[in-house]
């Protein structure tokens, strides 16, 4: 069953990628990307659970902390996005 | 383990991949940016909570299902942080999250 999960989650993975290669907006992408990273720590967590190493674990959690950091930082460095306007205003805030 | 426990670990598991394969084909077929959230969210919530119960069901009591809680935890909070940061972001560019809504309704 083990094995099962980790080949679905490698499915995910494959179905992530397609929509980061097709998708038309950068937004589109960056979704594909946060969800392919969220599928890595899951995969990590059952490959641990696998091959009977428990230290796999630190891994998993430190790639959820990275993954998160790693799509916040993606879209601030966009250049289509810009974080200093809030929605509604013209202006950026200071 | 008991005979139980490994049966509803086993359900779980194959609950959570089912949940994830879903998700990933809902980001593949579905229209819109803003309706692909939906695909992500149900892979985040649902395929993540029930894949990391099912190991934490196999795993009993112990260090290793504390660390899970913890990535469990994290993965609750991050990632619907990250999907409204994506869902912001793209209103603040100009999508629009709902095209066609002046279309008559067929009633």
């Amino acid at each position: 069953m083990l094995a099962a999960t980790m080949v679905a989650i490698l499915l995910t993975m494959a179905l992530a990628l397609a929509r980061a290669a097709l998708g038309p907006t950068v937004f589109d992408r960056i979704l594909a990307l946060n969800m392919f990273g969220t599928k890595t720590v899951l995969l990590i967590a059952v490959i641990g659970f696998l091959t009977e190493r428990p230290d796999f674990l630190d891994l998993a959690l430190v790639y959820a902390l990275i993954n998160f950091i790693g799509v916040i930082a993606v879209l601030r460095f966009s250049r289509a996005v810009d974080f200093e306007t809030h929605p509604g205003e013209e202006e950026p805030r200071k | 383990m008991t005979q139980a426990i490994e049966v509803l670990s086993w359900a779980c598991l194959a609950l959570g991949s089912f949940f994830a394969v879903v998700g990933g084909i809902g980001l593949l077929r579905l229209p819109d940016f803003f309706c692909r959230i939906h695909g992500g969210g149900v892979t985040d919530t649902m395929g993540a909570g029930m894949v990391l119960l099912g190991l934490m069901l196999h795993a009993g009591l112990g260090l290793v299902t504390f660390k899970l809680i913890m990535i469990l935890f994290f993965l609750l909070v991050s990632s619907p942080t990250s999907a409204h940061a994506l869902a912001r972001a793209a209103i603040a560019h100009g999508m629009d999250p709902a095209p066609g809504k002046e279309q008559p309704s067929k009633s």
